[in-house]
């Protein structure tokens, strides 16, 4: 509200200051002529002389040369004509009081934010101490890191905060910084080429893979590491080489890694011989198996998901888990009867049919 | 509520313009008083909110209020208090509302002390005025607005460019934008006069000072930022022929020969056509530069962003002011009354001699800068035209003009008299030929060039000093006389003398300068010791300090003379996280004028480090001739007594001079 007085107090003061002359009576001719110029020149010539600037010849000659002049401005002196055109003024008057503050509302509202109060950067940082923004967060960070460059604790906590924030080339700068200052170690490593990554748009990067490398020279067993050196295998299309390290990756974890489904999700994708869907604890156990316990073993869980997809059939992933299980065992009859299982169970809704078309496509099984 | 206040006064300052651009002229156009008398209160009030406009801003950038796109884009809540004031104009917009605001000043000092001028006059130059503050107003607004707001405000700003980080940007941008707009001033005078088809002696009276005042602060700022290349760049260059240094230097050439010109207007009523065509050149060429340094058509530091929308709107006012004052010119300029005659040789004569030579450089360097830009639009071939091409074109033209420089003053007006003004020069002469015999024989083998062109500043110096002598009768009177002559001269004449006498101290500079540098260039480490022109710098250590908003390697140098410590110079390399980049900064030792100059390169990876040392030999005179010029310039100002020129009578008895 404040803002608008203050606009329209502005506004008044500018329609005054084209107003005021006209509402004041003229007085004719108020400016300087040339005729007062010369007036000056001629009693400035007469200063020279008495300060002895020139002599009395050439002071004869100037003031014959200025009188000349002198006589011939006041001939030529135009009538001050003073009229006043009342029509003008009003015309100017209503230019004023309408046109200038049209021309300045329209302006202003095309091109200003009325609705956006003052920020100065003193008030928000008292204001912001309860709720403050991550953003402020990291700025406070930053400006200490500033100031004190190798802490290496401080680059330890911004880097996976920016990392998460998705700024990744800052990211990868304050990994450096942190292994710069707190020393090397595989995590930071791979850290650090997981931020690489990102700023890549998740392309492992040669950059990116060299920092892997050293991680993995660092600590051979380091998941982070292992697994984006597969995904780097993929990338380059060495499907089996991205495989066999996902399978050593899952091979050597606890059980309980939260990341394992993350590998196994990358593992069916390269669509490597590793059988699909099997819980890890089933996992575990059959790798104790000889291969006839083992292929029972995993006939009778693919049965048990065909009898759960029957009764539910909305699940495209486990259609597609059932086809590929088909396929893995060699029964391409079976697997072509779970396609049209999954077609009919899916039907009545396109998304998901669309989804089913595609997971097939990717089976290699025409959609 | 500050940044939209600002914004406000800005539409509303553009709203005032249009009326005072259209008013007063309809005022003239019929002769009504109060009609003429709106352009008077609509450019102080314009003045008025322009300067809201631009405290507003000022206010923005100190208290880094980051959701305006400008403070955030260009300041950061780190910075010293002082580059976050100046930093107001170290970025486009803000400059542009710098450039706007001195304008409105001047519209505002012209209504303000206006009184003594013919009304209809005044309303012609206020509306002049008022269309270009309105094409300025329309063009900040729409292409630069510097009130741009951000909803969500980030916490920190992105800095501001760090070689702008610099005292040198507290002066030399309002020093130069106070000339190039100061000419406006004398543009609107003219483009007045030729609309009212009638310039008199009131409009003389009023032009010189202000082409004075817009030419002191030009030749201060053009100064200050040669002088700031010099430091800050780090190569110990002073001028570069750079398209910005010239666009600068162009108004400058066409501004000063307006200066002698709208003085001959003023005092003997003649060269009137003149000094109407040079006040359009001068301000087209201020224009032309901003336009050059603004629409990004030349990347330099000074391009801060470049925006196609914005070149094209600068060159479509260019176009308008430049070709409608031009043809406007074509026009009117035949019927303008002739004013006074003189002989050729005259003190007029020579001052014609001297608009010729200083228009003709100012061609040649318009023609240096825009060649290659037109040929690169014409045929997308880039080339550069460089120092070589404006030593053969420029230096040529100025040696006659500086042999010529001694001669105007001693000329009498309407008619001189060439011979005694040689017999007059003849001590100068002498002292310049015995100059260049002394320099010749102390650097034999040398140079050739460099003693004559000295010899000549010595001449132009000396031929100052010359014409003071001559007016107070220097050794030809009593002492004591001539001392009270001394004081008696008008303060103008003194003016002009240092004036003159500045241009040759500032060419006894350059010469030195460039002619006898010394420089060395090597990889040192610490205990490394350099010998440059009889000094011995050892570098003692390098260290890491940290400033408020960067980083700072600083190198200490010992510097011995004949095995006398004389001083410690720490040049640094500044390193600015935010802008991730590094600035040098170097190392300056005054000796008299002369200067030993250090500054770092890259640091090698086995903790050794580039340095360059130059030894610049009275390389001080080329900043204090400018300055000594614009000291000149001021003391003409203060003299507040009109000027006329007393003719020289047809058969006069040789007696006393003629009087300023």
């Amino acid at each position: 509200m404040t803002l608008w007085f203050v606009f329209a107090l502005m506004t008044v003061a500018a329609i005054f200051a084209v107003l005021w002359p006209l509402s004041r009576r003229a007085r004719p001719q108020s400016g300087g002529s040339e005729a007062a110029v010369y007036k000056d020149q001629l009693a400035e010539i007469d200063r020279d002389v008495a300060a002895d600037l020139i002599a009395p010849s050439e002071a004869d000659a100037a003031r014959v040369e200025i009188s000349r002049r002198l006589l011939a401005a006041v001939d030529d002196q135009r009538d001050p004509t003073v009229q006043s055109n009342v029509r003008l003024r009003r015309l100017a008057a209503v230019s004023a009081l309408i046109g200038l503050p049209v021309v300045a509302v329209a302006f202003y509202l095309s091109l200003g934010s009325p609705q956006l109060g003052d920020f100065p950067l003193a008030g928000r940082a008292r204001v912001a101490d309860a709720t403050q923004s991550l953003g402020s967060l990291v700025a406070q960070v930053e400006a200490h890191l500033e100031q004190n460059p190798t802490d290496g604790r401080g680059w330890n906590v911004l880097a996976p905060v920016l990392a998460r924030l998705g700024r990744f080339d800052e990211a990868v700068r304050a990994y450096r910084n942190s292994i710069t200052y707190n020393g090397d170690s595989a995590e930071r490593r791979s850290d650090l080429g997981e931020a690489l990554a990102g700023a890549a748009g998740g392309v492992v990067t040669s950059e990116a893979k060299a920092e892997f490398e050293r991680a993995i020279a660092l600590s051979a067993d380091d998941p982070k590491a292992n697994y984006f050196l597969g995904l780097a295998a993929e990338q380059d299309g060495r499907n089996a080489d991205a495989a066999s390290i996902w399978r050593g990756l899952l091979a050597k974890a606890p059980a309980d890694a939260p990341w394992r489904p993350l590998v196994q999700a990358a593992l069916v994708r390269v669509g490597g011989p590793a059988v699909p869907a099997l819980p890890d604890s089933a996992m575990a156990a059959a790798k104790d198996m000889n291969d006839t316990d083992r292929g029972a073993m995993i006939r009778g869980m693919v049965d048990r998901l065909a009898t759960r997809l029957k009764q539910n059939g909305n699940d495209v992933e486990g259609w597609l888990r059932l086809v590929r299980a088909y396929m893995v065992m060699g029964d391409r009859d079976k697997a072509a009867s779970a396609v049209t299982d999954a077609r009919q169970a899916v039907a009545n809704n396109a998304e998901r049919l669309r989804q089913l078309n595609e997971g097939l496509k990717n089976l290699g099984l025409d959609g | 509520m500050i940044a939209e206040a600002g914004h406000y006064a800005l539409v509303l300052a553009l709203a005032l313009a249009l009326i005072q651009s259209t008013v007063p002229i309809a005022g003239a156009r019929w002769g009504d008083v109060a009609l003429m008398n709106v352009a008077r209160s609509t450019a102080l009030a314009q003045l008025l909110f322009a300067a809201i406009s631009f405290t507003a801003l000022v206010s923005l950038h100190v208290t880094s209020d980051f959701s305006v796109v400008n403070v955030y884009e260009n300041s950061h809540s780190l910075k010293p208090l002082i580059y976050k004031i100046t930093g107001v104009w170290g970025n486009h917009e803000g400059s542009m509302l710098l450039w706007v605001s001195i304008l409105a000043l001047f519209g505002g000092l012209v209504a303000a002390f206006g009184n003594n001028l013919p009304l209809s006059l005044r309303a012609h130059v206020l509306a002049v005025q008022a269309w270009i503050a309105s094409a300025f107003y329309l063009f900040i607004l729409i292409t630069s607005n510097p009130f741009l707001r951000i909803a969500n405000p980030p916490i920190e700003g992105r800095d501001l460019n760090p070689v702008l980080q610099d005292i040198g940007l507290a002066v030399h941008p309002p020093m130069l934008y106070l000339g190039y707009v100061g000419f406006s001033i004398s543009f609107s005078f003219a483009v007045a006069a030729l609309l009212e088809g009638r310039i008199d002696a009131a409009w003389a009276r009023w032009v010189r000072p202000w082409t004075l005042v817009a030419w002191i602060f030009l030749t201060l700022g053009i100064a200050m930022g040669s002088y700031w290349a010099y430091y800050e760049l780090g190569w110990g260059g002073w001028w570069f022929w750079d398209p910005v240094e010239n666009a600068s230097l162009m108004p400058w050439l066409a501004g000063t020969a307006l200066l002698h010109s709208a003085v001959v207007m003023e005092k003997r009523n003649a060269l009137k056509v003149w000094t109407i065509l040079l006040s359009i050149l001068t301000f087209s060429l201020s224009l032309l530069g901003t336009f050059l340094v603004r629409s990004g058509v030349l990347t330099s530091v000074h391009a801060f962003a470049t925006d196609p929308t914005r070149g094209v709107f600068i060159l479509l006012i260019l176009c308008i002011f430049i070709g409608g004052s031009l043809s406007l010119y074509a026009w009117r300029a035949s019927a303008l009354k002739q004013g006074g005659l003189f002989a050729p040789i005259s003190r007029e004569g020579a001052l014609v001699l001297n608009n010729l030579f200083l228009t003709t450089a100012c061609a040649t360097v318009f023609i240096g800068t825009l060649y290659p830009l037109a040929l690169e639009v014409l045929t997308g071939d880039k080339i550069s035209v460089g120092a070589p091409f404006f030593n053969l074109t420029f230096a040529p033209l100025f040696v006659p003009l500086m042999v010529a420089v001694p001669f105007g003053p001693l000329l009498a007006w309407k008619r001189g008299d060439l011979l005694g003004a040689a017999q007059r020069l003849t001590a100068a002469g002498v002292m310049a030929l015995i100059a260049i015999a002394l320099l010749w024989a102390w650097t034999y083998g040398g140079s050739t060039l460099a003693p004559l062109a000295i010899g000549l500043a010595v001449f132009v110096i000396a031929g100052a000093f010359t014409d003071l002598a001559e007016r107070t009768g220097l050794f030809r009177v009593p002492l004591g006389t001539a001392l009270r002559r001394a004081r008696g001269l008008p303060r103008a004449t003194w003016g002009s003398a240092f004036a003159h006498a500045g241009v040759g101290i500032a060419l006894i500079g350059i010469v030195c300068e460039t002619t006898w540098n010394s420089e060395h260039i090597s990889t040192m480490r610490p205990g490394d010791v350099a010998k440059v022109a009889g000094y011995e710098l050892k570098l003692d250590d390098m260290v890491q300090r940290k400033g408020p908003n960067f980083r700072e390697m600083i190198a200490r140098f010992t510097v011995d003379l004949d095995g006398q410590k004389l001083s410690v110079m720490t040049p640094s390399k500044r390193n600015f996280t935010t802008r991730e980049s590094s600035t040098t900064e170097a190392a300056l030792l005054t000796r008299g004028a002369s200067q030993l100059y250090i500054s770092l390169g890259d640091a090698t990876a086995d903790g050794a480090i580039a340095v360059r040392i130059y030894h610049k030999p009275l390389v001080l005179l080329i900043w204090w001739g400018p300055v000594l010029m614009a000291f000149g310039g001021m003391l003409s100002l203060s003299d507040r007594r009109l000027r006329v020129g007393a003719p020289k009578p047809a058969r006069a008895l040789r007696g006393l001079q003629a009087a300023e």
